[in-house]
Order: C-alpha cells, then sequence, then structure tokens
C-alpha cells in the first residue's frame, strides 16, 4: 500500500534512505550457480518480490473467478448435482480441477499460502527495520539542500545557533522527531504511516487466520419446526448437519428452545402483492441443561445468540394437522405435517406417511400414504387451479388422495419424507372407479371407502426451519478487519516526511537559513508545510537587510549534488 | 386501497418525473459541453509539444511558486522552490476543454450549471422514491443505479467546488450519467414498495450506501485513468518525436498532463480502497447476521473481493519500479471493470444470495 519514490532515495543516498521499509526490487534476478542453498535463497528471494507478490494477488483473483460462475458445493449442493447431471461432458474435467470446491481446492490454497508466506516474509524483515528507525534518530542534512523537492533560504541576522534552537523547538512544537546534526536540524514526521501499514498486513493475517480455524472448528445444521415443538442442540436432533474437520461433537453448546408462534405478513396490496413484509419466530429458550427459561422474537436479521451459537430464521411454511382413524373408528395417527412451499405464495406439497397402528377393515395390519397438496389462500371452486394466490392464511385448502400397502420405509434405505414412494401401495378409487382426492378445508373429513376409515384436515399451524450455526474466532476476524481499516487508512492518508534546516555563518558574517523537505511521494502538501514552517521561522529570523550576494530562490543552483547524478 | 399507499405511489410518480426532468436537462448539458469542447477547438495553444521539446534540451525544470499568503510581504519571506523527481516529465497542464477561448469558457460554464440543476434534480428524484417507499432507496437495481449515478455527479461537483481541475471529466461524466439513468428508466425500473425481510437491518443505509459512494468515486478514478493513458501515449508520441493526428492533439492538448492525470486518479483510488475494504467488511457483519455466516463465497462476495484484490494489486503497482505509469494503469481499469461486472453481472448473470426484488 505505499508508494515509494526510489528515485528520490538513490539520489539523495543517507538522507532519502529508509523513509520507507518497502522492499527494493531487484534490476534483474540472476540465476543462482550455488547449490540447494542458493537455489532456496533464490526462491525465497523471488517469493518475498514485489513482483511476484503482485503475480500472487493476480492470479488470486482470477481463481477466485470460476467460483463464482461454477455452483459451489460449500454454498448449494443441490446445484452442484443439477448441474452434474446437465453438463456430462465438462462435469468430469471439472471435478479433476476442483471447480466444485474452489475455495478449498488445492491450487486457489496454494496461491494464498504462498501470497500469505511471500507477505510474511516481506512485513518481519519491515518491522525490524522499522523499529530500527523508531530507535535511531532523523538522518542528518544532505550536503545540497537544493536537490530536495522544496527548498527554501533566506539570510538573517540572527546567530546560528539561535536559529536552529528556534527551528528546533519549532519543529518539535509541531509534532516532528527532531534533533541537531551538525549545523542542521533534521527532523521526520509521519511514522504512523509506516505503523499503518505494517498493522494493516498483520492484520490481514489474523483475518486470514481466523477464518481457517472458524472453518475448521465451525459446525451448522438446519431444523424445522413445527409451532408448539421443540430442539434441544445435539447432533441427534438436526435434520442436516456440516461440521469443519476439527470440530467435536462436545463442542455443541448446550441449550435448547421452544418454537412458540410464527408470524409471517405479507403485502396485501399493490403489483408486490405478496411480497413478505416479516417474519418472526417467537420462542422460548433455555441455557444449559436446565436453565431458566427465556423468550426471545428471533427475526431474518436477529438471530438468537446463545453462548456463540447463533440460531437463525431461515424458512417458514404451513403444517397442516392432521387424524386418521382406522375403520373402528379408532385414531391412529393425529400430527402436524410440515409441507415444504413450492411458489411464493406458499403453494406446499409434501407427504402424510401413517406408517404404526393402522389395520384395514378385516383387522390387518397395513400403512397409509397421503399425497397433500396445500394452498394458504384458494382461488375458489371452479377457479380450475391449486395454486395459492396469497401466502397467507386466508382460506386455506389441502387436497389429497390416498393410497394403502407398504411405504418401503422398512428397507433400511433412507427416505425423504416429503415424498411417498408408492411402489409397493395401491391407491384408494372413489365408487366410480377414478383416484380418491378430495379438497378440504379446515375440519372437514375424506372418507376413505370400503369402511377403510377416515382422514381428518383438523388445523393448521405454522412451521420454521432455523439453521445453528456456530463459527469460532470470528471475534478474531473482525478484530483484524478493524485493523485492517484502520492501518489502511493510517497507510494511505498520512505522508511521511523530513524536513532539514541548516543554519550557517557567511563569509560575509550573516547568517544563511536552507530549509527543505522530502516526502515519500511527491504531493502538494510538502511544499505547503515548508513554507508554513519557513514563514514560523522567518518571524523568529527576519530577512536581514542588505544584498543578498548569491542566493536566490527562484534561481536554485543547477550543479548536482555529490553522488546525486546517475 | 389505503390511503397511506395512494400516497406513496404519488411521490413515487414524483419521483419518476424528477428523474425523466434531471435526463433532461443532463441532455443540456451534454450538448453544452460539446460545444465547449467545439469552440475550445479553435484555440492553438502547443503547450505540451512546446514543453516536451523543451524539456528535451534542458533537462529537468524547476518551477517556482508562488507560496506567500499576503500580498506585501511577498519579497520579504521566504519562497518554496519545488522541483519534480529526476526523470519524470515537468509537463504543464492542459488548459481544459475551453482551451482558452471566451466562448467555450462560456458553454463549459453553462454546462458546468445545468450539471448543478440536473444534480439538484435527480437528488430531488432519489430523495421522493426514499420518501415514497420510507425506507433507503437502494432495494433494486432501478434505485441503485440513480443513486450511483446522483453520487458520482456529487462527487464531481464537490472536487469543483473545492476547486480542484476536474472540468475535463465533464462531458465524459454527462455522457455515462445519461446511459446509465437510460439503462435505469428502461430494463431495469421497478415499481417502488417495500423490501424483503432480509433486508430489513440498519445495515442496509451503511453497507449499500459505501458500496454505492465506492463505486461512483472509483468510476471518476476509472475516467482519470483512461483518459491518462491516452494523454500519455500522446506525451510520448510527441517526445519521441512524432506528430499524432490533429483531433487527438485538439483533444488531448486541452486535458491534464499526463502525470496530473496519474495522480488524480492514484488519490481517488487510494482514498476509496479503505472505505471499499470497509463496505466488504460491513456486509459481511450483516451476513453474519442475515444468513449464518460472514464470508460464504456467494457470488457477490466473490467478486468483491476480486475487486478488492484487483485494488490492492494497483496500489501495490504503483508503488513498484517497472510497474508504475502504464501497466498500474491498466490495473485499476480492471480493477474497476470487476467492479462494473459485480454490479451489472452478477446481478443479472447469476444468482446468488443477493438477488432481491426481481433483479
Amino acid at each position: 500500500m505505499s508508494n515509494t519514490n526510489t528515485t528520490d532515495e538513490r539520489d539523495l543516498g543517507q538522507a532519502g534512505e529508509q523513509l520507507s521499509t518497502a522492499p527494493r526490487e531487484e534490476p534483474t534476478a540472476t540465476l543462482p550457480s550455488m547449490g540447494v542453498i542458493g537455489w532456496a535463497r533464490w526462491f525465497w528471494r523471488q517469493l518475498t518480490s514485489m513482483r511476484v507478490a503482485l503475480i500472487l494477488l493476480f492470479l488470486l483473483s482470477l481463481g477466485a473467478v470460476p467460483g463464482s460462475l461454477i455452483p459451489q458445493n460449500s454454498v448449494d449442493e443441490l446445484k452442484v448435482q443439477t448441474f452434474k447431471e446437465a453438463h456430462t461432458t465438462v462435469s468430469p474435467v471439472y471435478e479433476k480441477l476442483q471447480f466444485f470446491d474452489v475455495y478449498s481446492s488445492v491450487w486457489f490454497s496454494a496461491i494464498y499460502i504462498l501470497l500469505f508466506v511471500s507477505l510474511i516474509g516481506c512485513i518481519v524483515p519491515r518491522t525490524w527495520q522499522f523499529v530500527g528507525q523508531l530507535r535511531g534518530r532523523p538522518p542528518g542534512a544532505p550536503r545540497k539542500l537544493t536537490r530536495l523537492p522544496a527548498y527554501t533560504t533566506w539570510r538573517t541576522d540572527a546567530e546560528p545557533e539561535r536559529v536552529r534552537e528556534v527551528a528546533h523547538s519549532l519543529l518539535c512544537r509541531r509534532r516532528f522527531r527532531s534533533h541537531v546534526v551538525g549545523d542542521a536540524v533534521a527532523a521526520e514526521k509521519g511514522y504512523l504511516r509506516e505503523t499503518g501499514n505494517l498493522l494493516f498486513h498483520i492484520a490481514l493475517i489474523v483475518m486470514l487466520i481466523a477464518f481457517a480455524g472458524g472453518q475448521l472448528f465451525k459446525s451448522e445444521g438446519g431444523k424445522l419446526i413445527v409451532e408448539g415443538d421443540g430442539f434441544a442442540n445435539t447432533i441427534t436432533q438436526y435434520d442436516d448437519f456440516k461440521s469443519g474437520s476439527l470440530f467435536d461433537d462436545d463442542d455443541l453448546a448446550p441449550f435448547s428452545f421452544d418454537l412458540q408462534d410464527f408470524v409471517g405478513t405479507y403485502e396485501r396490496n399493490g403489483p408486490q402483492r405478496g411480497t413478505p413484509r416479516t417474519y418472526e419466530a417467537r420462542v422460548t429458550y433455555a441455557e444449559g441443561a436446565d436453565g431458566e427459561t427465556k423468550k426471545k422474537v428471533i427475526e431474518v436479521n436477529k438471530p438468537l445468540v446463545v453462548d456463540g451459537t447463533k440460531v437463525y430464521l431461515n424458512a417458514h411454511g404451513y403444517a397442516p394437522v392432521i387424524s386418521v382413524k382406522d375403520g373402528k373408528g379408532k385414531e391412529v395417527y393425529r400430527s402436524a405435517v410440515p409441507l415444504l412451499p413450492i411458489d411464493n405464495n406458499v403453494t406446499s406439497t409434501g407427504a402424510i406417511k401413517v406408517m404404526d397402528g393402522y389395520k384395514d377393515k378385516n383387522g390387518k395390519k397395513s400403512q397409509l400414504g397421503f399425497q397433500a397438496f396445500f394452498v394458504p389462500t384458494f382461488a375458489g371452486d371452479g377457479q380450475g387451479t391449486m395454486f395459492s394466490q396469497y401466502p397467507g392464511l386466508d382460506y386455506p385448502v389441502l387436497a389429497l388422495n390416498g393410497y394403502y400397502g407398504s411405504l418401503g420405509v422398512d428397507s433400511g434405505l433412507p427416505q425423504n419424507v416429503y415424498q411417498l414412494d408408492t411402489s409397493k401401495m395401491k391407491e384408494f378409487k372413489d365408487s366410480n372407479g377414478d383416484k380418491l382426492k378430495k379438497r378440504l378445508r379446515p375440519g372437514e373429513t375424506m372418507k376413505l371407502p370400503d369402511g377403510a376409515g377416515s382422514i381428518t384436515f383438523e388445523s393448521v399451524e405454522e412451521w420454521a426451519s432455523f439453521q445453528i450455526t456456530r463459527q469460532p474466532a470470528s471475534g478474531w476476524a473482525l478484530t483484524g478487519a478493524v485493523a485492517a481499516i484502520i492501518g489502511l487508512a493510517g497507510s494511505l492518508f498520512i505522508q511521511r516526511r523530513r524536513v532539514w534546516v541548516r543554519a550557517v555563518r557567511g563569509a560575509d558574517g550573516v547568517t544563511v537559513v536552507e530549509m527543505a523537505g522530502l516526502g515519500r511521494s511527491e504531493s502538494a502538501k510538502l511544499p505547503e508545510e515548508l513554507t508554513g514552517l519557513a514563514i514560523a521561522l522567518h518571524d523568529e529570523a527576519p530577512t536581514a537587510s542588505g544584498p543578498d550576494p548569491d542566493h536566490r530562490p527562484d534561481q536554485p543552483s543547477e550543479e548536482p549534488a555529490e553522488g546525486a547524478e546517475k | 386501497m389505503n390511503l397511506a399507499a395512494a400516497t406513496n405511489e404519488n411521490l413515487a410518480n414524483i419521483s419518476n418525473t424528477l428523474i425523466y426532468s434531471s435526463m433532461a436537462v443532463y441532455t443540456l448539458a451534454f450538448f453544452a459541453h460539446i460545444a465547449e469542447w467545439v469552440f475550445g477547438s479553435r484555440s492553438k495553444v502547443g503547450r505540451t509539444a512546446a514543453a516536451l521539446n523543451k524539456d528535451s534540451a534542458t533537462g529537468p525544470a524547476v518551477k517556482a511558486q508562488a507560496a506567500e499568503k499576503g500580498g506585501t510581504a511577498v519579497l520579504e519571506r521566504p519562497q518554496v522552490v519545488t522541483r519534480s523527481a529526476a526523470g519524470s516529465r515537468d509537463v504543464p497542464d492542459g488548459p481544459g476543454a475551453a482551451g482558452g477561448t471566451f466562448k467555450g469558457d462560456l458553454w463549459g460554464r453553462i454546462a458546468v450549471s445545468l450539471t448543478v440543476v440536473a444534480f439538484a434534480v435527480q437528488a430531488a428524484g432519489v430523495v421522493a422514491r426514499a420518501l415514497s417507499v420510507q425506507r433507503a432507496p437502494w432495494g433494486n437495481m432501478y434505485e441503485f443505479s440513480i443513486t450511483f449515478s446522483t453520487v458520482a455527479v456529487g462527487a464531481y461537483l464537490i472536487l469543483l467546488a473545492l476547486r480542484k481541475n476536474v472540468r475535463w471529466i465533464g462531458l465524459m461524466l454527462v455522457t455515462t450519467v445519461l446511459l446509465d439513468l437510460g439503462i435505469a428508466t428502461t430494463t431495469l425500473y421497478t415499481d417502488s414498495d417495500q423490501l424483503v425481510p432480509a433486508l430489513h437491518s440498519y445495515w442496509l443505509w451503511i453497507h449499500v450506501s459505501t458500496a454505492i459512494i465506492c463505486g461512483a468515486v472509483f468510476y471518476l478514478g476509472a475516467v482519470g485513468t483512461l483518459l491518462y493513458l491516452f494523454r500519455d501515449s500522446y506525451e510520448n508520441k510527441i517526445a519521441s518525436g512524432g506528430t499524432p493526428g490533429k483531433f487527438a492533439t485538439s483533444v488531448m492538448e486541452r486535458l491534464p498532463a499526463a502525470k496530473s492525470l496519474d495522480t488524480f486518479s492514484y488519490r481517488i483510488n487510494a482514498a476509496v480502497f479503505p472505505l471499499w475494504t470497509f463496505t466488504i467488511i460491513a456486509g459481511a457483519i450483516w451476513a453474519g447476521d442475515a444468513w449464518g455466516r460472514y464470508w460464504g463465497w456467494d457470488p457477490k462476495e466473490v467478486w468483491s473481493f476480486i475487486t478488492w484484490v484487483a485494488y490492492a494489486a494497483y496500489l501495490h503497482a504503483r508503488a513498484t519500479a517497472g510497474w508504475k505509469g502504464r501497466k498500474a494503469a491498466y490495473l485499476a481499469l480492471v480493477a474497476f471493470g470487476c467492479w462494473l461486472f459485480n454490479y451489472y453481472g452478477v446481478n443479472i448473470f447469476v444468482t446468488g444470495k443477493h438477488s432481491y426484488a426481481g433483479v
């Protein structure tokens, strides 16, 4: 983040040295003729050079591109699956190149690890060098101050010692680090630039480590909860669960919460009718195994935070409460069945599975399955559509059709709870021999044919799904981020500059004052500041009356400073 | 429809009218700038060529700067002499689009005045939009675009008010503002409405406003960089004894010196870079609250990161021998291209968590 003016530094020898600790570029990298150590040294010098750092930065941004265009496993595994099915030719190639896991791929990791090694290799020596500069003093004035980017001179009657004294205290008052070397005062200001620069780069390393640590120890899982139900934070309770490679089950914070009520409001009017306006999940939660219960409203941007674990509101939907009676009128099933929304108006589908306890009219054990299609706001009979018109519960209707036989849940294979496997089931038929199906309003019942029992749509509950995540070290990442911004502001907005004031008695006995300033970059501020200093000093040491033999500010000598010309 | 909704729609209509009106005024400003450039082309300046030819003869020049505040004490007080670093050209800035002609300057002033008017009308349009929806007016690409060009013009006018030499951006800025507003009102237009719950957060004010400011000011920097590249080739051609075309001479002659343009874009980019860093971090904090992770390689996050890395590369390149000048300038243009893609490309072609309200 620095803009070194290397030309100046070369020109001015020791005076311009170390105005920055930025690494010097070697003109051409000569190939080493030595053995392993020589090569290692050459490699290290290359890696820590600015040129290679630039190339690595470029590669880093280039490497990040495919991850934004190709679906990523870390973001959406389902999308990756769909992509692979749709692009069978390129997918194996992408797979080989780890394009579905760009940000954890070997090549991407290689780029940023090399970049950070290069960064460390650069800032460690710079820090030492800077500490050395802080412990030392600003270097003495160069012989020819006229060679500097900003220069002024005048003759005064004041004694040279007096001028230096005044200049020294003036510079100190203006917060320069100042001292007298020989016939001149040397002063420097703006050390915070280098401090900011180093702070920024160290903060980047802190952020990287915090992010990596967070990835290794993180855990995140999802849980769908119907109103009235609850969740305790153990792995078995999650619907799905992902964790970093160093995660331990004991890392899960012990807490539990119950979903009391879910409230969603939606736009009623206008072209965006149906757009969600608020989602609120009202929960009670308890910390630890048996802590006291507290109330909390979880909203989309306001997670519940318990002991470093955050509970986010992710999605919501409806769960019709269904009861099923067998042929004898005995209730064998009663449950709120969460259905998955398929559009923005929360048209929902799912399956009702009666696994145990049901006996058909002959008293034989059987299983029932129903395909459920639910709309919170029905268009009305005769409208011909079974799609919801509005996401709120204005006119809920549940459409069902049923099957009997084996649900296939005993096969041992995991089954999707929202889908029915009807391969070993038979459809219920109505008296005409058609598929038995009915639209139910809450409280209505569909009778199953031939005394097979009945199914009742009792009422509607809402469900909310939560994402429960724990990402350690995010505090460190935030600290690093804040430090990075502060450091960056320091390194970009603060000028580091040196000022020299030389006062010597001329041949005619009159004191000649010379002032010059040097900054790391050519800035309009440098001459302005020097002017301010010169005017202040001039007030104490005014121009001597009488002729000015040689020094005219607008005709500085053109002769070069010693060793300055290339 | 209730009363409140009716007022809102009324305000939204007012906002649309204001935006269209500002486009009309920007069009007038555009023609005034054209007139400024045309009248300015009649002057014969030839300063660049003169300076470069003299330069090659006498070596680095030293110029004196009047450094006094008062008038009477001038002779008594010390004068500061500045000297440019060895090896760099010391070419004076061009006289600006008006080329020192009275008529050109008049048209330039008219153009700037019209731009001020258009800016006021456009800003009023953005405010009306905000009032009509009772929230920050950055919920969709239409609102983002109208705010974006308002901020870009605002930044330009602030620089003008600070008496910085920036009038040369005028024509290019007004042209692109018209382009931006044209796209916004036709393809990106979205009726004013409320936000989805995911955007209900005060972070919207912080994160999106800084993103807009960064983009708008980066844009000014990018214009400077682009013109730097043209002007630099022009100066190189003259310095190596070539004669650029008549039209190129007429335009380039009036721009600031390549060095000034380069410094301008560097200052702009360096000043905005920390703000861009802040934008990304604010976004990460918001993402931590809204989505359960502060960084998840969402396409928008990826491209913000790419933009950040590209600008970081530019700032490093500018400090590295062998990368200064043109190479660094190309990097700056690539970086702004990344920003643009992050805005248009990611919103339109890529679906991610930043997709709201249609686009």
